[in-house]
């Protein structure tokens, strides 16, 4: 059997566009064009090119949390301590830099180390003992927001000079436009996440996991291993979110991230991932994330909701926009 | 004895009586009973009232589990049926009903906007095909908007005197609120046991395309289990409310469906549908209730109550995997290894 990379023919593409995890990311996608389109028919300014890159600047942490996010739930899993590992680092990070005397960057290497043993401990755990994830990365995120607390119950304020500059870059894009180096490593981690769905081992093995781990055992796939690494991997994202969280908000702080694992899973189902694993594309996740910032968006250039109006309009627009995304993929 | 040490209920009920022991040991009052004011009183009373309404709820939660859903929303269903009462019972009393006609109809107005959030999940689910966490998703995030909206985001205060009955009455000497649990538990073990539907249940979760095939119909009893569940939560706010004399639809049933579902778990229902135990669902919600007053009483800062959860809860999960006891019997020696 010829192992030759080949360009893929017209009949192979058509192929690959009726698959159901693609098909709804292009639901997605054109369903966000949709949704900035009416905001730039209903609003004046809405479709500056730096509306969109904000999106990007003020979503990067929860791009990268839902990237993890991705990869446990295309395994078949899902991790609810994202969120809670996320506040942890913050704390971490700000006792280690604030309190310690530490470098920021050091700092930043040793939280992204715990954060992915943690996620690894928690993999192990799942898979070792056949235990349900849902249920121990619920525990995950007690015992990681519960040690956030314990490190310090107040917020601590980051008031070191390479961390502020790192806060206040801000990298020209021409014109008025500009990103900060969050959205940036945002960007970054999305293109490497696709690429190691797409064309690595890891990823295809996730997919098998995700379609059926027992078919997956049987043809000799390392499942245990990947097991842990996908929730280790949940864990290095978490941990990065957070040291981006740091550079954001400038502050460790244990209930930082409130909710946060909720919105990473929404981003990812909205981008077509199925909750039970096996289908779904990392792309589609970015949309999500945007989609759900566009949102917020809509609601902040509106200007005049109050916070329950706010929360029944989100609430509103996702039912639109799975019904639409149900419908469309459902004709197919 | 082995079959005993496997059934899901034990380790839970096991993992319930040692708290309750550690209780004991640490601080004698915890396990006294009194009789006070014509009726019982003492710490276990007062956990049995707390645990109610996370009770009821984990019970609705249980079945939705089992028909392999989930229900994330309880908590926005709990605020508003404690916002829709206490909206109900000001408008009436004030308006000079008489008797006890304004308590009945906050009661029926709340299960009965309840229900219709059921009903709605369970359309979503079940005509539409949305993903459980999804279509819950979105009631969980716009419900309290709504709670909100129709309280204008104040805490309602309660004035009917009658109203406090539910939360903190007491009938032949014990909490109301124990008897609602104890009925809703009998009937859902009289439901699930002496009619088909608890073999439906199990069926529908094990094994849906079988179900299908076997003429089982999911799509009738998947959006009625919806229901049940939003409603257990209606009658949750309702005790809530009670409780406090007043409705938050900012704070009330915070944090709540994630405790209904870890109760859920503790008493040993898989997350993944099929067999599922009511007795070890309120077991779990016991325990939770345990752990929570326990941490009060001893006085550990309050930081701490998160950690012991977190490793209680991976306790018992542990104990409850085959894979665990069969190694821990290994290294005790008792038993050969078993790869699994």
């Amino acid at each position: 059997m010829t192992t030759a990379a080949r360009t893929p023919r017209g009949g192979e593409v058509l192929r690959a566009l009726r698959e159901p995890g693609t098909l709804s990311l292009l639901v997605t996608a054109l369903l966000f064009v949709i949704l900035a389109a009416a905001g730039g028919v209903a609003y004046e300014g809405f479709l500056a090119p730096q509306v969109f890159l904000n999106l990007f600047i003020d979503n990067a942490f929860l791009i990268v949390v839902a990237v993890g996010m991705t990869f446990v739930i295309l395994s078949g899993g899902i991790d609810l301590s994202v969120g809670a590992v996320v506040a942890f680092t913050t704390v971490l990070h700000a006792l280690l830099v604030q309190h310690q005397g530490w470098h920021p960057l050091p700092a930043m290497l040793l939280v992204l180390l715990v954060g992915t043993a943690y996620g690894a401990a928690m993999g192990w755990m799942i898979q070792r003992y056949r235990l349900p994830p849902f249920v121990v990365t619920l525990a995950g995120m007690f015992l990681a927001r519960g040690g956030a607390t314990l490190l310090s119950v107040e917020s601590i304020g980051i008031d070191d000079g390479f961390q502020k500059a790192i806060a206040a870059l801000r990298i020209p894009l021409g014109g008025e436009a500009f990103i900060s180096v969050a959205g940036v490593v945002a960007l970054l981690v999305v293109a490497v996440a696709t690429l190691v769905a797409r064309s690595t081992q890891f990823g295809r093995t996730v997919y098998a996991i995700g379609g059926n781990p027992v078919s997956a055992g049987l043809m000799g796939l390392s499942v245990t291993a990947t097991v842990v690494r996908v929730y280790a991997l949940s864990g290095f994202c978490a941990a990065l979110a957070g040291v981006l969280y740091t550079v954001y908000m400038l502050s460790g702080y244990s209930l930082h991230a409130n909710g946060l694992e909720l919105d990473a899973i929404a981003a990812v189902v909205i981008g077509g991932t199925l909750l039970s694993g096996g289908v779904g594309h990392v792309p589609g996740t970015l949309f999500g994330v945007l989609v759900l910032g566009l949102i917020q968006t809509l609601i902040a250039f509106d200007g005049t909701l109050s916070s329950w109006w706010t929360r029944i309009v989100i609430g509103l627009l996702l039912l639109a926009f799975c019904l639409l995304q149900r419908l469309l993929v459902r004709r197919a | 004895m082995r079959r005993l040490l496997a059934s899901p209920v034990f380790w839970p009920v096991v993992a319930l009586l040692l708290l309750l022991l550690a209780n004991g040991i640490f601080n004698p009052a915890f396990l006294s009973l009194q009789i006070r004011d014509g009726h019982l009183y003492g710490n276990l009373v007062d956990i049995a009232n707390r645990a109610a309404p996370l009770a009821l709820v984990s019970l609705g939660m249980t079945l939705v589990i089992a028909v392999r859903g989930l229900d994330i929303s309880v908590g926005a269903v709990l605020a508003i049926a404690a916002t829709v009462a206490a909206w109900t019972v000001t408008r009436l009393a004030d308006g000079g009903m008489p008797g006890l006609w304004p308590l009945a109809a906050a009661v029926g107005a709340a299960l009965g906007v309840a229900a219709l959030c059921g009903l709605w999940n369970g359309l979503l689910i079940v005509r539409v095909g949305m993903q459980p966490i999804v279509a819950t998703l979105i009631l969980m995030v716009a419900g309290r908007g709504l709670a909100q909206l129709l309280s204008d985001g104040q805490i309602l205060t309660i004035y009917y005197e009658p109203y406090a009955f539910l939360g903190n009455g007491f009938l032949l000497g014990l909490p109301f609120a124990l008897f609602l649990l104890a009925a809703v538990f009998g009937l859902l073990q009289w439901l699930v046991g002496r009619t088909a539907l608890g073999l439906f249940i199990r069926a529908i979760g094990e094994n849906p395309a079988a179900a299908h095939v076997a003429g089982v119909r999911a799509r009738a009893i998947t959006p009625a289990l919806y229901v049940f569940c939003a409603v257990c939560a209606g009658m949750a706010g309702l005790l809530v409310s009670s409780n406090v004399a007043s409705a938050d639809a900012n704070n009330a049933g915070q944090l709540l469906e994630l405790d209904a579902i870890l109760a859920v778990s503790l008493g040993g229902t898989a997350l993944t549908g099929g067999r599922f135990s009511l007795a070890g669902t309120l077991v779990g919600a016991l325990i939770i209730q345990t752990l929570t007053t326990t941490i009060y009483s001893v006085g550990v800062p309050p930081q701490v109550n998160m950690l012991v959860k977190a490793v209680l809860v991976l306790v018992v999960l542990l104990l409850q995997s085959p894979v665990f006891r069969g190694q821990l019997l290994w290294c005790l020696g008792r038993a050969p290894a078993v790869r699994p």
